[in-house]
């Protein structure tokens, strides 16, 4: 492209915008940071200069993690991600490889349904399964939202595993079937181990996915002690018409940083797997 | 492959039987079909059961914890003629076309501006995308305190620029409550919309845009006609997700409004929610979910035939 702008040019055409969209990117996380280090006093003076802090305080974390079960749900939500997490990849897998590889009759209508199924929003099922989950009698068990996520993440790990199996070449297999391995074995001693980088982003996807889930998690757990974070920081620190916002931003901040974390080690996995062109927006 | 293999005779010792097993096993529709079957009935028990259930559900007259009797379309009507239904079509309409246009501009602009050399590129790249993997209830929750009625920080920085106090009320006010929600969802749709479309943007082949200028085509020109076309497919794509996604929206907007101002914010998802969870109509609020069904399958279908055909 045409390049060599003056300087005021590349503040027009690079900057001003960047600078504009990371602002508008950061600022309610700043806001969070910000606001749970302020004391009650500062909190609530509408006369002092609400960007910085004037005086820090950790009060804020220190109540969030005595007085409130924040910690059990951090557990909670840590627990269900991963769980959830690891079934929807194994399901996934055994989704995407057939359909990837094998020549069978109806494999168009299966990966047709994958897809579709994977574009059901939850807001057309949760009434159903809010009346399946109590009839299960599995009402406020973290067994309820293991099995309901999955609904989401496995035709999602499967599409996007399809995705990344059909780039993977298929010489190794073929030497290896030809050397007289069973299918089965070609695919978990041969195949699956070259396909790392698509667990990857499959897997930061799910995890990321089961640790947003907010529906489910809001009917069917209703009890403190099984309760995610999204869940817990709204019914608990929302008490009536009383915001606790020092430990309401205090437990956004905590609760955002798991992701964040695992994010920014990964984020060229997380980025490949945006640009597949197969995630919900 | 409609081939069956031979049946075995009685006579087959019990080596030769295993074997024929393996080699059963070893045909591609029978490995394919026994490898599918655990995720196919795991789907069909948690998602097709209860997508059926669902229908049965919006045909009954279901108060939570009772049986349900068969009333026929009867909570189609009462939907309806319910004013309230009719506002929460609108309102979903509004919400999903205005931030979907938003989000649409917003993030070409911002993969534009991404697109261009500069130091510490994947960083901010990183950090852009922050509000759309951090989980969404505890961004909103930041939002409602920016927006908060007696201490938002906007309103502090618009008192101090002389609007009169107590400044405007952004969750009370309808048509305020509405901006508010639609803003905030674009927040956090833009980033994936500006990373999707900038990878998009890194697939035009320079040498297009060379060609463009040695033909005499303008800043515009060539984005209109050289950068647009090509990122057709990558736009069309997005928009479907995001649309889809954005319609049956519900925690955001459960979280900062739970609907209100007078059903104001009230979409489909929130409203079905308040129906079902709250009145504990279980057949009317299916009913309610179910309207949405036609729009969305028709986006599905879409979508689900124009991903197959890449």
């Amino acid at each position: 492209m045409v390049t060599g702008y003056g300087p005021i040019e590349r503040l027009v055409r690079l900057w001003l915008p960047v600078g504009f969209f990371l602002v508008l990117a950061l600022f309610p996380f700043y806001w969070m940071a910000v606001t749970s280090l302020k004391p009650n006093a500062e909190l609530y003076n509408r006369r002092i200069m609400p960007l910085v802090v004037h005086n820090p305080t950790l009060k804020h974390y220190i109540d969030l993690l005595t007085e409130t079960s924040f910690l059990v749900w951090t557990w909670n939500t840590m627990l269900v991600a991963v769980v959830s997490t690891a079934i929807s990849l194994v399901l996934g897998v055994m989704l995407a490889y057939p359909l990837a590889r094998m020549r069978f009759a109806g494999a168009g209508l299966i990966a047709m349904t994958v897809a579709a199924v994977y574009l059901v929003p939850q807001p057309l099922l949760f009434i159903p399964l809010a009346d399946l989950i109590n009839r299960l009698d599995l009402g406020n068990t973290l067994t309820a939202v293991i099995l309901t996520y999955p609904t989401m993440l496995v035709p999602f790990c499967a599409w996007l595993l399809l995705g990344y199996f059909k780039t993977v070449p298929m010489e190794l297999e073929e030497a290896a079937r030809i050397d007289g391995a069973g299918r089965l074995q070609t695919m978990r001693r041969i195949f699956l181990p070259l396909c790392t980088p698509g667990f990857i982003s499959a897997g930061i996807f799910a995890f990321t996915l089961s640790q947003n889930e907010f529906l489910y998690a809001l009917i069917f757990l209703t009890q403190s002690a099984v309760r995610t974070v999204p869940v817990g920081v709204i019914a608990e620190l929302i008490r009536g018409d009383v915001f606790y916002w020092g430990q309401l931003m205090a437990g956004a901040l905590l609760g955002s940083i798991p992701v964040a974390i695992i994010y920014s080690f990964f984020v060229e996995h997380y980025v490949a797997g945006l640009t597949s062109g197969s995630v919900k927006g | 492959m409609s081939i069956r293999s031979e049946p075995l005779t009685g006579s087959a010792r019990p080596t030769r039987r295993a074997a024929s097993l393996g080699v059963w096993l070893d045909r591609q529709s029978v490995f394919s079909w026994l490898m599918m079957a655990p995720p196919l009935l795991f789907l069909a028990a948690l998602v097709g059961y209860p997508f059926c259930y669902g229908i049965l559900l919006s045909l009954q007259d279901r108060p939570v914890a009772h049986v349900g009797t068969f009333v026929g379309l009867k909570n189609f009507m009462t939907d309806f003629k319910d004013a309230i239904f009719w506002r929460v079509t609108l309102n979903t309409f509004v919400y999903t076309a205005i931030a979907t246009v938003l989000k649409m501009v917003g993030g070409l602009a911002l993969a534009l501006a991404m697109n261009q050399q500069f130091p510490m590129k994947n960083l901010v790249r990183a950090l852009m995308l922050l509000p759309f993997i951090v989980p969404t209830v505890l961004s909103t929750v930041a939002w409602m305190w920016i927006l908060d009625p007696a201490f938002s920080v906007f309103n502090w920085f618009l008192i101090a620029l002389g609007v009169p106090k107590p400044g405007p009320s952004w969750l009370g006010n309808p048509v305020l409550a509405m901006g508010s929600i639609i803003v905030i969802n674009t927040w956090r749709g833009l980033p994936f919309y500006g990373i999707t479309l900038l990878a998009g943007l890194q697939t035009v082949p320079p040498e297009l845009y060379e060609a463009a200028t040695i033909d005499g085509a303008g800043g515009w020109q060539r984005f209109r006609y050289v950068t647009l076309p090509l990122l057709q497919p990558i736009i069309l794509i997005v928009t479907l997700f995001s649309v889809i996604f954005t319609f049956a929206d519900f925690q955001l907007v459960y979280v900062l409004t739970h609907g209100g101002p007078q059903n104001a914010t009230n979409l489909f998802a929130t409203y079905a929610f308040d129906i079902a969870m709250g009145a504990g109509q279980l057949g009317l609020g299916a009913s309610v979910a179910l309207t949405m069904l036609p729009a969305l399958a028709l986006l599905i279908i879409a979508l689900t035939i124009y991903l197959r055909r890449r």
